[in-house]
């Protein structure tokens, strides 16, 4: 079986988010990278588990500059066999999308794997674009999945619920929490992965439709009000009257 | 033409409300496409959130993303829609991305507010730590609403019902069993959120979360550690790397407010914190706090959320 997996860099949890030039960009200043948790813990460890119990191969894909190679070996010390870089900045969820849709058209990937969104953008699009460019059946936020020849079953979230489904291969899923465990890398993998293959692709021509004009800073709390713990109908009061929220 | 895509098969949820007030207050006409066999009486009281026609396709079912892109394309061409919109929710998140490559226009993933003068809409970025404006750069656009980021609100006014056959073939996915527990309130939904952490001690004293979520008619949440050693189920899991909500009241115990477990909580309108450590993070981010034994406190808000709904009656 052969797996895609889309990786994306995303900042540390801990990472102080702050905005320059005019709050027109990311202030990357002091920022530590890491692979997003839902491409690494999720998507990339269940790829890896399908290969060690069925074999095949993993690759990873970025849409990235030389900058994110640091990013790439993580992910390849987890396990990966070799990986892609797309060699132009990530500008939008579409260009990302339409740059793997490319390079995967005709490459026989049975399954194409993504985390259930990124942690700086959010927007959950990647993997359902590439879905629709390739014209391929789309599972989106799976917490679990398996393989039993060219038939794959996942569970997925739905509103209120769970659902369980299967499509045939090849197919697009976009991969949430309960579907792996995080894996810490060894030494080992750490040395192989400064071998193994990162290979850089140019881009296709492609533009991106969206571009993110300003960012903002949300308002500071104010400073919290403290209530007696034995006087609860204080705080449903002013819940009420003050908050107006019940 | 503003065109709304809405799931109808379960009724009409307060996000879909949500989407044709948007779309009514965008300007322009709005025209509601959906799937499923509601009755055409229920859909027509979409005509009173702004909402001028209904299009709706019985033949098609909801489960599969590939069969519902084709349905909202084929609308979107029938009224010639400039702007269409989804809900943010699981099934906005898988088809909206498909729609924006299919026609290749722009999508605003996430929106928590109507688009600005300059034509920028305002969303999420960082998981809640900050926000982003953004623009599309294609003649059409798809807008994805955060669900409770604007209030549904009825204007007044009337609709048309209309059976559509979208030709979205067949789907593609089979579905095997659909779990969904009964008068849960789904979480990216709710107004307003009991949630609880690691300060709980174990999920035999869960009762007191669910007591008070029960008196307030809330959802439950949970912070990652708990989902995590299995106490909580996966989807009550929220945070940076969980479930990113926005209620009305949010309500934390035991939680001690780490900087992942804000950033999917500090959209809550209102935020109360209770925790036996005064010195907690989670009490810079909150409006009310009650430095205190979430085992006496939850049981004891309980019994004053009980009082309170008794004495409104
Ligand atoms: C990459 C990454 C992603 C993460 N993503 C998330 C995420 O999405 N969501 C998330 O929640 N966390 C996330 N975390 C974990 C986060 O850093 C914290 O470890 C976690 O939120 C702590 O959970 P907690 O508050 O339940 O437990 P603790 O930090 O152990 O806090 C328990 C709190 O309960 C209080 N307490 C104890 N007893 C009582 C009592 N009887 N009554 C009242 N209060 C009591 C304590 O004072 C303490 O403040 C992430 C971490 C990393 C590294």
């Amino acid at each position: 079986m052969n797996i895609l997996v889309c990786i994306s860099k995303a900042p540390d949890t801990t990472s102080k988010i702050a905005f320059t030039n005019g709050n027109t960009q990311f202030d990357e200043n002091g920022v530590q990278y890491i692979v997003n948790p839902y491409d690494e813990w999720y998507a990339l460890v269940r790829a890896l588990e399908l290969k060690e119990a069925q074999g095949g191969n993993v690759t990873i894909i970025t849409v990235g500059t030389a900058s994110d190679d640091a990013v790439i070996r993580k992910a390849l010390a987890i396990g990966a066999d070799d990986a892609i870089r797309i060699d132009a900045p990530a500008t939008d969820a579409y260009f990302v999308a339409m740059q793997i849709a490319e390079y995967a058209k005709g490459k026989g990937f049975d399954l194409i794997l993504t985390g259930k969104e990124t942690i700086d953008y959010n927007g959950s699009q990647v993997a359902g674009m590439i879905a629709e460019a390739l014209e391929l059946p789309y599972i989106s936020i799976a917490t679990k999945l398996d393989v039993a020849g060219s038939t794959i079953s996942c569970e997925r979230e739905i509103v209120g619920g769970m659902q369980e489904v299967e499509v045939q291969a090849p197919a697009v899923i976009s991969c949430a929490k309960g579907m792996a465990e995080q894996r810490i890398p060894n030494m080992r993998g750490i040395m192989a992965a400064r071998t193994k293959p990162l290979n850089v692709v140019a881009p296709a021509a492609l533009e991106a439709l969206t571009t993110f004009s300003t960012y903002s800073m949300p308002a500071a709390k104010s400073s919290v009000k403290l209530i007696d713990p034995n006087n609860l109908d204080e705080l449903v009061a002013l819940l009420h009257n003050e908050a107006k929220v019940i | 033409m503003n065109l709304v895509y809405i799931n109808s098969a379960n009724g009409l949820s307060k996000a879909a409300l949500e989407t044709v007030t948007y779309a009514k207050k965008l300007g322009a006409d709005v025209a509601v496409v959906t799937n499923g066999n509601a009755a055409a009486e229920l859909l027509a009281t979409l005509g009173a959130y702004g909402a001028s026609t209904v299009l709706q396709d019985a033949g098609v079912d909801g489960q599969d993303p590939s069969q519902l892109v084709k349905l909202v394309a084929a609308a979107a061409a029938k009224v010639g829609a400039s702007t269409i919109i989804f809900s943010h929710d699981l099934i906005g998140k898988a088809v909206a991305p498909r729609l924006s490559v299919r026609l290749k226009a722009g999508l605003v993933a996430g929106a928590v507010a109507l688009p600005e003068a300059d034509g920028s809409t305002k969303v999420n970025v960082f998981s809640g730590k900050a926000f982003g404006f953004v623009k599309v750069n294609s003649a059409v656009r798809i807008i994805s609403l955060l669900p409770n980021s604007i209030q549904p609100e009825q204007t007044g006014g009337n609709c048309s019902t209309e059976a559509f056959d979208s030709q979205a073939g067949s789907s593609a996915i089979t579905i095997k069993a659909t779990k969904k527990p009964e008068g849960a309130i789904p979480l990216p939904e709710a107004e307003l959120v009991v949630s609880a952490g690691r300060g709980l001690k174990g999920p035999e004293n869960w009762g007191m979360v669910e007591d008070l979520a029960a008196a307030l008619g809330a959802a439950t949440a949970c912070s990652r550690p708990v989902a995590d050693i299995g106490w909580r189920p996966h989807h009550e899991h929220v945070g940076q790397t969980g479930v990113a909500i926005r209620p009305n009241l949010y309500i934390a115990a035991g939680i001690s407010g780490a900087i992942q477990h804000l950033a999917g909580v500090n959209g809550s309108k209102v935020i109360v914190v209770i925790n036996t450590d005064a010195e907690a993070p989670f009490f810079k981010a909150a409006d009310y706090g009650i430095v205190g034994d979430a085992f006496e406190v939850l049981p004891r808000f309980t019994a004053a959320v009980q009082r309170f709904r008794a004495a409104q009656h």
